[in-house]
Parts: C-alpha cells; sequence; structure tokens
C-alpha cells in the first residue's frame, strides 16, 4: 500500500535547535527499512505557482492555490502495510513534532 | 403458533448475540465490510424460512456463521471468476481481494493479544483515524446490529446523514487501509482509551434516555455492558476496563428506581432503594474490587467508586458524602473540568452543609463555562431551595426550566419552581405582617 506523506510547517510552533529538524536519520532509516520510496524538500509558498487551464486560456497565480500560514515543505512516498504502519513512519519525521503530516492514501483498485 | 413465536424468539436471541461475532469473523475472512453485513443479513433472513421447517438447530450461532460463510465463500467464488477473466486479459497475476487480511495477520496478533474477531472489530471502529461520532455509528452497526435508522434516532439526526457517515467512515477503513486487529500492546493503552470512551457514550445514550421513551436505548445500555465485559474477558490486567464495567453495572442497577410510574425522574435521595438491582450491584462492587486492589487508579475507577458510594447506602442520609467530595477532587485530578467540580460542589453541600456547596457553584457559574449547561442551574436552584432562599431559588427555578432538555425534568423543575413561589410569596406577606 503507497501513501503520499505531506510534510507540513506550523508556524504556531518555535524550533530551539534547527539540527532536530534534520530529517536525514528519518531518510535512512526507512530507505533502510524500504519503506521510503522517494521524496524531497520543496521552495516556500512564495516561490510557488499555481497553474489553470479555463476555456482554453492558461492562467498563472503567484503562490499556493490555499494561501494560509501552513504549508507544504516537502513530500515522501513510502509502501508499508497498512495506516498504522504509515502512521508510526509519519509519528518518527522530525517535521512531526514542529509542523504536522498529512498520510494521503494513493489510490487503488 | 407456539413453534413459530418460539422459532422468532430463537433468531431475535441469536440476532442479539450472534450477530457482531457473526459480523466480526466474515471481516477477517473476507476483508469487506459490506459482503460482512450483507452475508450476514442473507443467514438471518435464511433462519427465518428454514428454521420453522427444519427446526431450531442445536447451536444456532454455529449454523448461522456456517451459513454466512458459505455466502460469502460463494460470492467472493463469483466475483473472483469474473475479476479473473478481466485479470487473464489484462495480463496481471491472481491477486487476494484488496483488503484481504494475509495469512499471518489471522494467526496471532502482535504481542500474543487474543485474536478475538469481535475485539478486532471494536478497535477497528474506534481507530483514532475516523472521526469520534463515526466510530460510535461503526460499532452500533457492526457490533450490535442497530439498522441505520435507529443509529440516525438515537443521535438525532436523519437517516441519510447516518448512512452518509457510515459510507464514509467504511470507505477510509478500506481506502487508507486501517488494519482489522487488535493494536500492539505498545499502541494499545491509548488506543484503548478511544474504546473504553466509545463504550460509556453508548451505555450514557441508553442510560440518560430512560426518560425519554426511545424503547431502542435500552438495547444500547445492554450492549455497552456486554461489550465492556467482553474487552474485560480479554484485557485482563486492564484496571480501567474493569473501572467502566464497574461503573455501568453500578449505575444500570439503579435504572428501575430512576423513573416513577408516571414517568416522572426520580433523584436519586428519593429513589425507593427496593427497587435496585442487588446482585447488579454486587456484581459491580466486586467488578470494582478486583479492580482497586491491582492499584492502578483512573477516572473510570474513580467513577466507578463515586457510584459504589451511592449503591451501598442504605438510604439517601447514610451516603458517605465527604468520600464522595474527596473521590471528585481525585477525580478532577485524572480529568479535571467544570462538570467535575460541579459534581464535587453537589458532595460538598451534602457533606458541609448547602451554603459551602453554593459557594464552590456561584463560582462556576461566574466563570461562565457551563453557560447553558442545564445541571449548573438545576444545582444552583435545589441549594437555594435547601437554604430557603425561597425569591433566589424561584429566579433560579426558572432559568433551569429555560435549559431543561426533557420533559420529564421540565415537569419536576415547574413542581419544585411552583413551591419556591409560594414561599417566597408567603414570606412576603410575614414581612408585610410585620411591618
Amino acid at each position: 500500500m503507497k501513501y503520499l506523506l505531506l510534510i507540513c510547517t506550523d508556524d504556531t510552533v518555535t524550533v530551539d535547535d534547527p539540527a532536530e529538524l534534520d530529517a536525514q536519520p528519518w531518510v535512512d532509516e526507512m530507505d533502510g527499512r524500504g519503506a521510503r520510496l522517494m521524496g524531497d524538500r520543496v521552495r516556500p509558498s512564495e516561490d510557488v505557482t499555481t497553474v489553470r487551464v479555463r476555456e482554453g486560456s492558461l492562467l498563472l497565480t503567484d503562490g499556493p492555490f490555499a494561501d494560509t500560514k501552513e504549508h507544504m515543505a516537502g513530500f515522501d512516498v513510502i509502501e508499508c502495510a497498512d495506516l498504522d504502519e504509515a502512521v508510526e513512519i509519519a509519528s518518527k519525521h522530525p517535521m512531526a513534532r514542529f509542523g504536522m503530516i498529512e498520510v494521503w492514501p494513493f489510490w487503488t483498485e | 403458533m407456539a413453534v413459530l413465536d418460539g422459532v422468532s424468539e430463537a433468531v431475535a436471541a441469536a440476532y442479539a448475540e450472534e450477530w457482531g461475532r457473526i459480523v466480526a469473523s466474515l471481516i477477517r475472512f473476507t476483508g469487506d465490510w459490506d459482503l460482512a453485513e450483507e452475508c450476514a443479513q442473507d443467514a438471518f433472513a435464511r433462519a427465518v424460512e428454514r428454521w420453522p421447517r427444519d427446526g431450531v438447530p442445536r447451536r444456532p450461532g454455529a449454523w448461522l456463521t456456517t451459513t454466512a460463510r458459505n455466502r460469502a465463500l460463494d460470492r467472493l467464488r463469483r466475483a473472483r471468476t469474473e475479476a479473473k477473466a478481466v485479470q487473464e486479459v489484462a495480463g496481471l497475476a491472481d491477486r487476494a481481494p484488496s483488503g484481504a487480511p494475509t495469512g499471518e495477520e489471522t494467526e496471532v496478533d502482535g504481542d500474543g493479544a487474543l485474536p478475538d474477531d469481535r475485539l478486532r472489530l471494536i478497535f477497528t471502529c474506534c481507530h483514532p483515524a475516523l472521526v469520534p461520532e463515526a466510530r460510535v455509528a461503526l460499532t452500533l452497526r457492526s457490533l450490535a446490529g442497530l439498522s441505520t435508522a435507529e443509529i440516525a434516532h438515537a443521535f438525532l439526526v436523519s437517516e441519510s446523514t447516518m448512512a452518509q457517515r457510515l459510507v464514509r467512515a467504511k470507505n477510509k477503513i478500506r481506502h487508507a487501509r486501517i488494519p482489522f486487529r487488535v493494536p500492539s500492546a505498545a499502541q494499545l493503552p491509548e488506543r484503548t482509551a478511544a474504546v473504553l470512551s466509545v463504550l460509556y457514550l453508548l451505555f450514557n445514550e441508553g442510560y440518560g434516555a430512560s426518560a425519554g421513551a426511545v424503547p431502542v436505548r435500552r438495547e444500547l445500555t445492554a450492549e455497552a455492558v456486554r461489550l465492556t465485559r467482553l474487552l474485560a474477558g480479554l484485557l485482563p490486567d486492564d484496571t480501567e476496563v474493569r473501572g467502566l464495567l464497574a461503573l455501568m453495572l453500578l449505575h444500570d442497577a439503579r435504572r428501575a428506581a430512576r423513573v416513577d410510574a408516571a414517568g416522572e425522574l426520580v433523584p436519586l435521595e428519593a429513589q425507593d432503594r427496593s427497587l435496585w438491582d442487588r446482585d447488579g450491584i454486587a456484581e459491580g462492587l466486586s467488578v470494582l474490587e478486583d479492580a482497586l486492589l491491582r492499584r492502578r487508579p483512573g477516572p473510570y475507577q474513580v467513577q466507578a467508586a463515586v457510584a459504589a458510594c451511592h449503591a451501598s447506602a442504605s438510604d439517601a442520609a447514610d451516603t458517605d458524602w465527604p468520600q464522595i467530595a474527596l473521590l471528585y477532587r481525585e477525580l478532577a485530578r485524572w480529568s479535571p473540568g467544570p462538570v467535575v467540580e460541579l459534581n464535587r460542589a453537589v458532595a460538598v453541600a451534602m457533606a458541609e452543609g448547602a451554603e459551602h456547596g453554593l459557594a464552590l457553584v456561584e463560582g462556576l457559574v461566574s466563570a461562565g463555562e457551563l453557560a447553558g449547561y442545564f445541571p449548573l442551574y438545576a444545582t444552583r436552584a435545589d441549594l437555594l431551595r435547601r437554604l430557603g432562599r425561597w425569591g433566589g431559588a424561584a429566579d433560579a427555578y426558572r432559568e433551569a426550566l429555560a435549559s431543561a432538555p426533557t420533559e420529564a425534568e421540565r415537569r419536576y423543575l415547574a413542581r419544585r419552581l411552583a413551591e419556591a413561589e409560594a414561599e417566597a410569596e408567603r414570606e412576603a406577606e410575614q414581612g408585610r405582617g410585620a411591618g
């Protein structure tokens, strides 16, 4: 079963030691377990462009669709047995402590 | 005719006893919640048709389980054949139906927990990834076998709203792949808490409703007790499961005395204690004692201890109110909140005098956290009445009446209001006479 983990920031949480944000140990552990298929960081919302095509015209908007304080900082694609394992994997990511992680199941069938 | 009656009773009894077990075992067997429910329903329909002719089988549960299982096998085989034809065309390997448990999952749960299907089912229904309302509804549907209409009625929502809630929850279980199992020992404490809160909600739905004359809710109480008993049997070291079971048993034992012949709510101090179920109280006390001996206290055990104080008192005057006041102080450490404080105020009023209780209640009123909460106004009115402050009591009863949730409570308060108004009037006249 594949899940997309959206790694999101939360501006209300303060980080005392930036070293705690380092996701590399988590990446190494999950790669070692064969659970992480891919993943990366993304640039902040200032650098995002939203693309729409309406009645044949291309519309570009500066920024993400939803303008919220919280935004996506990265993503990972994992493969594991079920939601409990996905939650266990997500809960170990440092951003679970300083931000939040959305667990999106992939479409099956 | 007698034969027919016997058969319908047997089917009804089997439904109450076996529904949850059959559905739970079919979910494990097929991994498909809708298929499990449909096949269980088919089995009961077949029983209604066959038992009058062939006689009630010696073990109705086994008969129903086998019938439901065969039906599921049939349907899966047919679906598999269709799927296989498609897969062969697409060149895909033959795979188990989506969501079906793999071999090792069905054998033992992690850390050697007992693999009882109903226990798996309630933990799945109460998975924290589901919204709390859906957890209760799903538990009622799949374990207690209540219809969607009955559940909608119990939660005062429309049938279509409830149907949507159930479909959403089942879809999330399937699509996000919420596993059908008892969680591992590491997760068990946090997950058990969610299960206990759903069971307590179920119980309160049934218990609080005895004044509302909704027949379905009595079943909820019985089902909550049955499931908690089952959980207690399967988690022998969990003292809070025992605490909750004791709490339910002790409350349930007072049920017959809570409403009088006219359907009026009878307050605890006025209840006819000869109507209390002595066996239920004895069992509740022994379950609680068994839990307390293990010395791992928790909020359900403390609440059960309060219920035990009431249940052990031979009459209202004999109640150990100082002990109850202490227990509420203890409960506030586990689950602090204004409702616990209000209960403590009532106990303090009984133990130390109404004016001490009233001081705590006035504190809660000015804090404003319980604005609109009916028992706050009813308690304040009652304490003012007991202090003979009739004018204030009458005002407080009017305020309580405005927020009373049931007809029985409104009638009770209206009687008290009339009494307080008469007393206030009498006082005023005396005052005029004296002046």
